[in-house]
């Protein structure tokens, strides 16, 4: 099974997972090594400075797996700018999972900011993966502005919902020229496996390994679905048809 | 002297260097990243940069998300 390459760089697995939400971050760590995956995503927040924390970076091997800093919780390009160039400090590499979000209780992006940020932060050489809308032209105006990947949602972000709008994923894979990740609204490994079937080069998840009652358990179906999701896209599907067709011979039958 | 730290006032005694705010703080300079009067600040500039009255100074490193 091919790798996956985006800017250049090589992954060795197509899931791409969180670091938020688990019970614990032993629980986390376990579910990182299960997943199979080599790069996860985090946070960029303020220092707790009143009370000493423990490091989210000493439960994550940065050796084998690489970070991408995101930034959540903008509503804006100007602090998702902001963001991006804080998080390239804090990780030292020029890489951004990069959200502007446009309301509250869709987190769904607001695509004139994230248009407007994707084109400032390529101009200063980040690596730009924007999460996007399910909507094939947004992409490829995200793709033309210089995203390195183009990263649409399957559903709203934690909904669990799974691939809402599979036609739009498979007009987007045949239409980008970068890599299509499907970030968001998987809820167990049917729905890795069918953003998988549909042709996407990836998937990335948090919520739905974090928040299952056995996120090791989970991580490790998400790695069989991605699996398998991608050698059937690539093995090709029979084609769809309202009608049986026999599958052993017709001739020979006793009694005939 | 007051600084706005990570949106809160926060005393300091002098003019100091991003480096020992940091050591104040016992914070390790190797896992953060500083923003001083919005200008991301790199590690390399961390002894020079002096942080001084009415400046405003974030300090952020990674968390858990997706």
């Amino acid at each position: 099974m091919s790798e996956l390459v985006i800017a250049g760089r090589t992954f060795r697995s197509r899931l791409i997972v969180g670091t938020g939400k688990y019970p614990s971050h032993a629980i986390m760590k376990a579910a990182h090594e299960a997943s199979g995956a080599d790069m996860v995503t985090v946070a960029v927040r303020r220092v707790d400075i009143s009370r000493k924390t423990e490091s989210l970076l000493d439960y994550i091997d940065t050796a084998k797996i690489f970070l991408l800093p995101n930034t959540a919780a903008c509503y804006t390009a100007e602090d998702a700018i902001r963001t991006a160039r804080l998080g390239r400090e804090a990780g030292m590499s020029n890489w951004v999972k990069l959200e502007v979000i446009g309301d509250e209780q869709t987190l769904f992006p607001d695509n004139e900011g994230l248009l407007e940020a994707t084109r400032v932060l390529v101009k200063e050489g980040f690596i730009v993966l924007p999460y996007t809308n399910d909507d094939p032209v947004m992409c490829r105006k995200l793709a033309e502005a210089g995203a390195a990947a183009v990263m649409p949602l399957g559903a709203p972000i934690g909904s669990g919902l799974g691939i809402q709008n599979p036609n739009n994923i498979r007009i987007i894979r045949e239409q980008a020229k970068v890599p299509v990740i499907v970030d968001a609204g998987v809820g167990t490994a049917s729905d890795a496996a069918v953003a998988m079937e549909l042709g996407a080069d990836g998937v990335l998840m948090n919520t739905a390994i974090a928040g299952a009652t056995d996120p090791v358990m989970m991580a490790r179906a998400m790695r069989l679905a991605v699996e398998a999701g991608r050698l059937a896209y690539l093995a090709g599907r029979i084609p769809r048809k309202a009608y049986a067709t026999a599958s052993s011979p017709l001739q020979g039958v006793v009694g005939s | 002297m007051t600084i706005k730290l990570n949106g809160d006032p926060h005393e300091i005694l002098e003019p100091l260097s991003v480096t020992a705010l940091l050591a104040t703080l016992a914070i390790d300079a190797r896992r953060v990243a500083v923003e001083h009067n919005l200008a991301v600040v790199k590690k390399a500039e961390y002894d020079t940069s002096i942080v001084k009255d009415g400046d405003e100074v974030e300090i952020v490193n990674f968390v858990g998300g997706g």
